[in-house]
């Protein structure tokens, strides 16, 4: 027994990738933007049906480059034309915004690809499992979980280690300072929200090969994502990481003992974690919607 | 910018406008104007959500249909007019009924998926003595504790779905002295699939390694994929619905699990979202267009010309309840419902597609009927998208009642109210 429950949590640390990348996005455009991005899990589901278009031609290594540049390109796009008048605007329009815009899309990729999913499957050099003594793991999951951390170590890199990061980092503590510093942070707005949609469309990659590509995947996920990033605390970085890890492990051993909670389980977390913590695991400040 | 205020307010307001428009367009469902001396029909189906995928294929049947019965000359030489809707969930489904009955005066309601919806929509048809014809909601006890006389089920009941799958089972021994791990969606429609295959099981000499109940909204199956690896099961038994089957074989496969997989509950939409290779095992199914009777054919081609695909079971159940309605009331001459009723309670025979007729059962309205199971094929032996399986011969066999598979009144009772 204590082999299963190891083998569950285990498992629970590797499937806390599934909701990562799209947790991170959400929480860099909220940090800097002070948006609420409900639209998030739409561009995770263009990113999985881009994905399904140009795996027939290019194969899934060309999809997994490409799919997330084609729709951070909509992503810089929605950026301009949308997302740039809301970020000090009363939060509830930017909700209204991106909620809109997540029906839009969904509507459109049902009007465009039809209600049925399509059929795409795990690359053929990826297919099995790897046996530890008595650990089994699918090769494709821990592709997954490499491309999943390899992400997660750049956009940390990125965000300390270079002058954009800093500048971003500025830009989240104290926007008017770095304005009054000559540094117009629209281009990094642009920027940041370019990142988060592309590493949202990664996870749509990614995941299309071991679940359904429909037009609601995208807003399945996202409850599931913001679960992740309140949990962690909204504009931590390190939180997000911490609190997907944890939910996939909560969930596994909910799955252990007792199934019908396994869904259940995380918003409990989440009730726990406020109740005690209403910042978040690692959230530096509450944040107010005023 | 900022000198033309007025023409930039104006490109913003025109933007809004075609937002609307666009929303109105994509969100809502069509609306076919009234005609005059039109008899309308009304489909409820839902279109979003997990049973989308299926809806949209009822939509599909629905109007090919109407489309043929009207160039057949439409009922008593009166055009059908349809009034096609989202049902969405019980609430609506029961409001939108309440709508179709009382301001589109529709003589009928063909449709629905979701046991749930199907049980209001039941609800109020009876209330307003207008026939509801049950497309696609498999519980057993909307046929029996639910029933009412004014509901009809072309789809078929769990029990026949098991029934079928059952019989390859038990060819195959994977019943008798066997333990199932049986993975259930934790919703009515799979409380009742339990039950009644938990009753065949029994019945059969099995037994269960595990029986667990899943949420609706699990995406991710390696949790459960684990524990079913550690109780080494003779039999994994699928009670999941919609695009969660999709979902746990694609997941299933990923595993490598040596188990054997059969499932109690199936739609075509289904095995074709997941795509060659990423299903295996025996599952029922309640008609395919490999059934290649001349009459099936000939609407799997009508399909295929309008739609540019094949026709799924989905379409196939709204197709068919469509065509009975509007066949019983041309044999009577009237839309009376009440003589519709008595008219198919006397066990009135409809063409359905496959090599023996069926009818409604006269005390519980159970379209009586042949039933299929379906066994995948490997890989390298499928075609083309759609060629995924293949249909076995139809259940009961020839020589057999065609109630063999059907619910007992004692299994299964059902008392009209009056």
């Amino acid at each position: 027994m204590l082999i299963q429950i190891l083998e569950q949590v285990l498992n629970g640390l590797l499937a806390g990738a599934y909701y990562l990348l799209i947790a991170l996005g959400l929480t860099l455009i909220f940090s800097l933007g002070g948006l609420v991005n409900l639209a998030h899990g739409a561009f995770y589901a263009l990113g999985a049906y881009f994905a399904v278009k140009l795996a027939d031609t290019l194969g899934f290594a060309g999809a997994i480059v490409l799919s997330p540049l084609a729709v951070a390109l909509i992503g810089l796009l929605v950026e301009r034309f949308l997302f740039r008048r809301f970020y000090r605007e009363d939060p509830a329009l930017g909700l209204l915004l991106t909620f809109g815009l997540a029906m839009v899309a969904e509507q459109a990729l049902r009007w465009i690809f039809g209600a049925s999913p399509i059929p795409f499957s795990i690359p053929p050099a990826l297919k099995g499992q790897v046996l530890l003594g008595d650990f089994i793991y699918s090769k494709y999951r821990l592709l997954m979980l490499a491309v999943a951390v390899a992400a997660v170590a750049g956009l940390w890199l990125l965000l300390r280690r270079t002058p954009f990061g800093r500048v971003v980092r500025a830009g989240v503590q104290n926007p008017d300072m770095v304005a009054a510093l000559g540094i117009s942070l629209a281009p990094y707005m642009a920027s940041v929200v370019a990142l988060a949609v592309a590493l949202a469309a990664l996870a749509g990659v990614l995941l299309a090969p071991i679940s359904g590509v429909h037009p609601a995947m995208g807003a399945d996920i996202l409850t599931a994502s913001f679960v992740v990033v309140v949990i962690g605390g909204l504009g931590s970085f390190w939180g997000v990481v911490l609190a997907a890890v944890i939910v996939g492990v909560v969930r596994g051993l909910t799955v252990y003992f007792f199934p019908p909670a396994a869904e259940a389980s995380m918003y409990l977390l989440m009730l726990l974690v406020l109740l005690f913590r209403p910042r978040g695991l690692f959230g530096e400040r509450i944040q107010r919607f005023e | 910018m900022d000198r033309l205020p007025v023409s930039h307010r104006r490109r913003g307001l025109l933007k809004g406008a075609g937002a609307v428009a666009a929303l109105g367009a994509l969100g809502f469902p069509a609306i076919v104007r009234s005609q005059a001396d039109a008899i309308r029909f009304g489909h409820l189906t839902p279109r979003t959500g997990f049973l989308g995928p299926l809806g949209e294929y009822a939509v599909m049947g629905v109007n090919l249909a109407v489309d043929e019965i009207n160039a057949a000359g439409g009922v008593m030489g009166r055009k059908i007019e349809l009034i096609a809707e989202d049902s969405v969930n019980p609430q609506t489904a029961s409001t939108k009924a309440e709508r179709l009955i009382e301001r589109d005066k529709v003589v009928a309601i063909i449709g629905e998926i979701s046991s749930a919806s199907g049980l209001a929509i039941a609800q109020v048809a009876q209330r307003n003595r207008t026939l509801f014809f049950n497309t696609g909601c498999n519980s057993d006890e909307l046929r029996g504790k639910s029933c009412n006389r004014y509901m009809f089920h072309t789809e078929a009941a769990n029990s026949m779905y098991v029934g079928a799958a059952g019989q390859a089972l038990l060819r195959d021994g994977m019943v008798k002295g066997k333990k199932w791990y049986s993975l259930t969606a934790d919703y009515a429609f799979g409380h009742d699939l339990l039950r009644v295959a938990k009753r065949f099981m029994n019945a059969n000499g099995g037994t269960f390694a595990a029986d667990e109940l899943v949420p609706t909204d699990v995406a991710d199956f390696s949790p459960y994929l684990l524990k079913i690896r550690n109780a080494k099961p003779d039999l994994v038994v699928s009670n999941l619905a919609g695009a969660q089957i999709t979902n746990f074989m694609k997941q299933y496969m990923e595993f490598g699990l040596p188990f054997p997989v059969a499932g109690f509950g199936f739609d075509t939409a289904v095995a074709w979202g997941a795509g060659k290779g990423n299903v295996l095992g025996i599952w029922p199914l309640v008609w395919d267009s490999q059934v290649k009777t001349p009459s099936a054919q000939r609407f799997t081609e009508a399909f295929v010309k309008k739609y540019g695909k094949p026709p799924e079971n989905q379409a196939w159940g709204d197709y068919m309840s469509t065509k009975h309605v509007a066949q019983a009331m041309n044999e009577l001459k009237t839309t009376d419902s009440t003589r519709v009723v008595e008219h198919l309670e006397k066990g009135a025979r409809f063409d359905i597609l496959k090599s023996r007729e069926g009818y409604y059962r006269n005390w519980d309205h159970q379209l009586m009927q042949e039933m299929y199971t379906i066994t995948f094929k490997p890989a390298a032996e499928v075609k083309d998208k759609w060629d995924l399986f293949t249909l076995s011969a139809p259940v009961p066999a020839a020589n057999q009642s065609l109630e063999v598979l059907a619910p007992t009144r004692e299994e299964n009772n059902c008392t009209m109210p009056a």
